[in-house]
């Protein structure tokens, strides 16, 4: 195994750049290093000018998200050992706006993620006295999948329908939607159903396939909105054929 | 392609994304052809549609259907449908379990019985139609 790798990291800076150049950094190569470590030797030894955003180091906090050799990943989870002998090409995420080097401005999935109410929806709060609303394991099971989601933006990152419209909702949010369609505790179906099946919805959805495959919680929003597709074409049917109150 | 679209940052960049996009890496690229594939699909049931056309007009318009569909452009088109079709095919079924969730007793059925299921009914349909065709 060498000793050292070159990382071929995209800089941005909007005050001096019209567009990215890339930057070599010859870092050296450790057994348990990811990406972001190696990021971060930069940072702490060579450039301190470079920026990307990063804070849990575990895989939890979706904030490292990067496009690693052209594959959008979580830095904190890639292990630079399988990019040996190199070079490896370090880019923000895709179908985003960068702001600087490796960031990205997230504000439309910020948007995008309220509009789906990813909340739960109740038409009557119970009194407190009557104790909390209580779930069967299996109820859990129903929604647990689609809560695992940490909004890192791999799925957006890959998603070709993003990046060519960005009206489109988006994997996560659509996820998420269905995450509480999908509790048993939530009211909020029929509300959503006005946000979600839509052109920008879930009926921008060609079913690519690739956010699931990046996705490093397999989350599975892909499913999440073929499913989501499959309950609103059933209620449209059941609104033609039972009009007085199928729905 | 520069947008200043936040009062919060004045100027970024936005790559515009490249109508080549799915050549860009092979699942994409597979994506692709299994959109085009509909295409072929449209093109079978038009044929099918002629065939039946011809049929039922009596023995005359089904040998000039018959004429038409000897020619050789008919029949190349016809051997990429069929390739088309059965790619079209093979990767919706496969894809299915995604999108159709059975709860069996309280369980989920597992997704490689749901793709079993569907390659089921498709040699079922198969053996029933050469059954009609050749058997009876």
């Amino acid at each position: 195994m060498a000793d050292r790798i070159t990382l071929q990291v995209a800089r941005y800076r909007p005050e001096e750049q019209s567009a990215p150049t890339f930057q070599e950094y010859e870092v050296p190569v450790q057994k348990d290093w990811v990406i972001l470590d190696a990021l971060n030797h930069v940072k702490d030894r060579i450039d301190g000018s470079l920026s990307f955003r990063w804070s849990c180091r575990m895989g939890v906090c979706g904030s490292c998200g990067m496009t690693v050799n052209g594959v959008p990943k979580l830095t904190c989870a890639t292990f630079l050992t399988d990019y040996a002998p190199g070079p490896v090409r370090v880019e923000p995420l895709r179908n985003f706006p960068v702001i600087r080097d490796l960031i990205v401005d997230l504000g439309d999935f910020m948007r995008k993620l309220v509009g789906v109410k990813p909340w739960l929806v109740r038409k009557e709060e119970k009194p407190i006295s009557e104790g909390e609303y209580r779930q069967s394991p299996a109820e859990l099971d129903a929604y647990k999948q689609f809560s695992m989601c940490i909004n890192c933006m791999l799925c957006y990152s890959a998603c070709p329908i993003y990046g060519l419209d960005p009206k489109f909702v988006g994997p996560a949010a659509l996820a998420l939607a269905q995450r509480y369609n999908l509790d048993s505790r939530d009211q909020g179906g029929p509300e959503r159903m006005e946000e979600l099946s839509t052109h920008e919805g879930v009926w921008g959805c060609t079913f690519v396939g690739e956010c699931t495959k990046v996705c490093p919680k397999n989350v599975d929003p892909a499913g999440a909105i073929q499913r989501y597709k499959l309950e609103a074409a059933l209620d449209w049917v059941k609104g033609v054929v039972m009009p007085w109150g199928g729905r | 392609m520069n947008e200043a679209t936040t009062p919060f940052h004045s100027k970024w960049y936005r790559e515009r994304t490249s109508t080549y996009w799915w050549m860009s890496s092979w699942p994409y690229f597979l994506f692709i052809v299994r959109e085009v594939s509909s295409v072929f699909v449209a093109w079978t049931v038009v044929f099918l549609l002629k065939l039946v056309n011809g049929v039922s007009h009596g023995a005359d318009w089904y040998q000039a259907f018959l004429h038409w569909a000897s020619q050789p452009w008919v029949i190349a088109l016809n051997v990429a449908s069929l390739l088309f079709v059965l790619f079209h095919a093979v990767t919706w079924f496969n894809l299915a379990p995604a999108a159709l969730v059975v709860n069996v007793g309280g369980r989920r059925v597992p997704g490689a019985l749901i793709v079993g299921g569907n390659y089921g009914a498709w040699v079922a349909a198969s053996a029933l139609i050469a059954w009609a065709l050749l058997g009876s």
